[in-house]
Order: C-alpha cells, then sequence, then structure tokens
C-alpha cells in the first residue's frame, strides 16, 4: 500500500503523461530538494530531530537542511499544537515562503488540535494554511514521517501539490481570460 | 504545623479573619477582602512570621460544585460567593506554610492586589485576571497575559462554553468560517 519509491520508466510514462518535459524536470529537482522550515511549537519536535538526525536521515530524501527562514525554504513542517494566539504568525510564515510551497501537518495536534479540544487550541493547523501531507501519531513514529515525506514527493512529481494546483489554475484563469479578449 | 501562624492572625488581626481551618495538612485563613493588604503585610514584615516567598495566586470558581463525601448544605448555591482567590505563600526562616482564601461574588469580582506587598504575585495576578476576571484592585499593570487582547469572556470560569472558539485568523476558503459567520456553524466542528 501507499506510494511506490520505485517505479518503471512505463508507470512514471502513464503518471505523469500530460507534463511537459520541462515541467517534469523541474518537479523532479523539486521533489529531491525540499528544504524544510521546522514551525517547532510543542514536543514533536523532539520526534522531528530524531528524524532529522542520523538515524533516520530526513536528508536521504533530499530534504536536507532545516532552514531557519521561512524565505529560504519551500517545505513547511507544522510540528506541535497550534494555538489560536499562533495562528497570525503561522500564517505569516507561511506567507513568506517562495512558491511553491508545500505543508506537512506533523503530529495530530498539527492536524486536528489532538486532544486539545479547548478554548486556546486551533483545531487543526489547516484551519489557517492550506496542507498537503497530514501525519497522524502522538508523536508520530520515523517511519511514519518518512513515508510521509514520501507521499509528498509523489504528489510534488505530479504538480499536485496545493501551491501547484492554484497556479496552475490561475494560469489557466489568465489564458482563459486573454483569449476571451 | 502552622498554627501558631493561624493563631498568631486571630491573635493581631481578629477583625480581618473570617475562619481558620486545616486542610489536608495545609492552614487556610480566610481573610475579609478589606483586610487582606493589612494582613499580607504584616506576614511579610513581622519578624516572628516573615513571610519571604510567594508561591501561587489562583482562583476557584465554586459554581454548581456538588463535593462527594460532604454534607449537601456545603454545596454552592446563589447565596455563597462564586469565587475563592487563594494566595499561597512560605516562609523560609521560620518554615512555615499558609494559604490565604479571599471570597468574592461574582456581581463584584473584585480583591486587593497584593502585588505591591510581593512584586512576584504580578504576573500570577495577571493570570488569574486573564483566566477568571477577577479584577485586583490597586495592581500596576492588569492585563490579559496569556490570550490576546481581542479575547471575549474567561475561559477557565465554569459557564465558559467547552466547544466556543475565538479565531484570529482563518482560510478564506473554509467551509465553515467562523470569522465570516460567527453563528454560521459550530465552533468546535469543523
Amino acid at each position: 500500500m501507499g506510494v511506490e519509491i520505485t517505479t518503471t520508466r512505463l508507470e512514471d510514462a502513464a503518471k505523469w503523461a500530460k507534463q511537459s518535459l520541462v515541467e517534469r524536470a523541474t518537479n523532479w529537482g523539486r521533489k529531491f530538494s525540499l528544504f524544510t522550515y521546522p514551525f517547532v511549537t510543542a514536543c514533536c519536535g523532539m520526534e522531528f530531530m530524531s528524524v532529522a538526525g542520523p538515524k533516520y536521515d530526513l536528508a536521504r530524501f533530499g530534504a536536507e537542511f532545516p532552514r531557519f527562514s521561512p524565505r529560504q525554504s519551500d517545505l513547511l513542517m507544522v510540528v506541535g499544537t497550534i494555538t489560536e494566539k499562533q495562528g497570525p504568525a503561522l500564517k505569516r510564515v507561511f506567507d513568506q515562503m517562495a512558491e511553491p510551497k508545500f505543508v506537512i501537518a506533523f503530529g495530530v495536534c498539527a492536524s486536528t488540535g489532538g486532544f486539545y479540544q479547548n478554548y486556546s487550541a486551533m483545531p487543526g493547523c489547516d484551519q489557517v494554511i492550506p496542507v498537503d501531507v497530514y501525519i497522524p501519531g502522538c508523536p508520530p513514529r520515523p517511519e511514519q514521517v518518512l513515508d510521509g515525506l514520501i507521499m509528498l514527493m509523489d504528489r510534488v512529481q505530479q504538480g499536485r501539490g496545493h501551491s501547484q494546483l492554484r497556479t496552475k489554475r490561475e494560469q489557466l484563469i489568465a489564458a482563459q481570460a486573454a483569449s476571451d479578449e | 504545623m502552622a498554627q501558631k501562624v493561624l493563631d498568631a492572625l486571630k491573635q493581631h488581626h481578629a477583625s480581618a479573619i473570617e475562619l481558620t481551618e486545616s486542610v489536608h495538612g495545609d492552614e487556610v485563613a480566610w481573610v475579609k477582602r478589606e483586610g487582606l493588604v493589612a494582613v499580607a503585610t504584616w506576614l511579610k514584615n513581622d519578624p516572628s512570621m516573615l513571610f519571604d516567598s510567594p508561591v501561587f495566586v489562583t482562583c476557584i470558581d465554586r459554581l454548581d460544585w456538588r463535593p462527594v463525601g460532604l454534607p449537601p448544605s456545603s454545596a454552592w448555591n446563589e447565596s455563597k460567593p462564586r469565587f475563592e482567590v487563594c494566595y499561597q505563600l512560605r516562609s523560609h526562616t521560620h518554615k512555615y506554610r499558609l494559604r490565604l482564601k479571599v471570597a468574592v461574588p461574582e456581581h463584584d469580582a473584585h480583591c486587593p492586589s497584593l502585588a505591591g506587598v510581593w512584586p512576584a504575585f504580578d504576573w500570577q495576578e495577571r493570570e488569574t485576571f486573564d483566566m477568571y476576571g477577577i479584577r485586583f484592585d490597586g495592581h500596576p499593570d492588569l492585563r490579559r497575559i496569556y490570550l490576546y487582547e481581542e479575547f471575549v469572556g474567561y475561559p477557565l470560569r465554569k459557564d465558559y462554553p467547552k466547544e466556543k472558539r475565538q479565531p484570529l485568523v482563518r482560510r478564506d476558503d473554509l467551509p465553515i468560517n467562523p470569522i465570516k459567520a460567527p453563528d454560521g456553524g459550530h465552533h468546535g466542528d469543523r
């Protein structure tokens, strides 16, 4: 189940048939050079460190450096509980990232609020920013995180990340408007 | 253990002390609101007391309190004050522990501030104000400390709705957007 890392050329061709060669090459480059911005707020950060450390080694998949500036990163990892008070800060970080940008909700708190169902906790960071991949778990096992990352890479290759789809939609609308004139 | 503190309190501040009790080994003195600052100043400065360590301030909301194992008369009703403000103190010199309690009714949720006596109570009283809405008279800077200025109400009061959210920011494309339509859906539902 899940996502194949190794695919035959035929399967690749079927999956990416609608993409141009340039798009295919760009997305291939993107998926192997995801620069992470860890938005770490809570205990899931420990698990993130373990994933980023040498034993599980996120760098194997190209997510090499945690960049602590949103302007140099294209993968936002929301690690831990997001409170309502933090919402504007999270949105600001997301807005500063360069396109195309991807978001992983790391752990159940970032995905749904987890067991914090109260006045202060936000019920999932997708209330504020669009999320590409949700990783459940409290905290998730490193293997789950790697699985989620591979899932995201597959999605990036297919051009189905949120920001990629949005850009495509905007281009289509612009083209439609140009042809109408 | 600090029974002698209670005895001394009753001796020196008989008019300000409503009641004294010992609960699970902790000495509790119920103080009238008017006499709180005088009692606290005396506790801090008197050589036989020297309460130099302010431990915490908190508040207890007794709304609909039904204790198990106590007579029904001790349950909360409308005629009793709803809030109890607790000040926990400690004297390192004499190894005393003492808790001051102040009864605060709901319609007049004011309590004298002890931030002038022990500056460490400054932020703790702000927290108590933030969560319970107790106004500390004489506090130098009574603002919310954890929650944001836009927050309405006091979340740790028992009548604050459990499902209520007060979002600052939401995505524009949410199916149920509590910012665009505050009553458009359940606050806790997504």
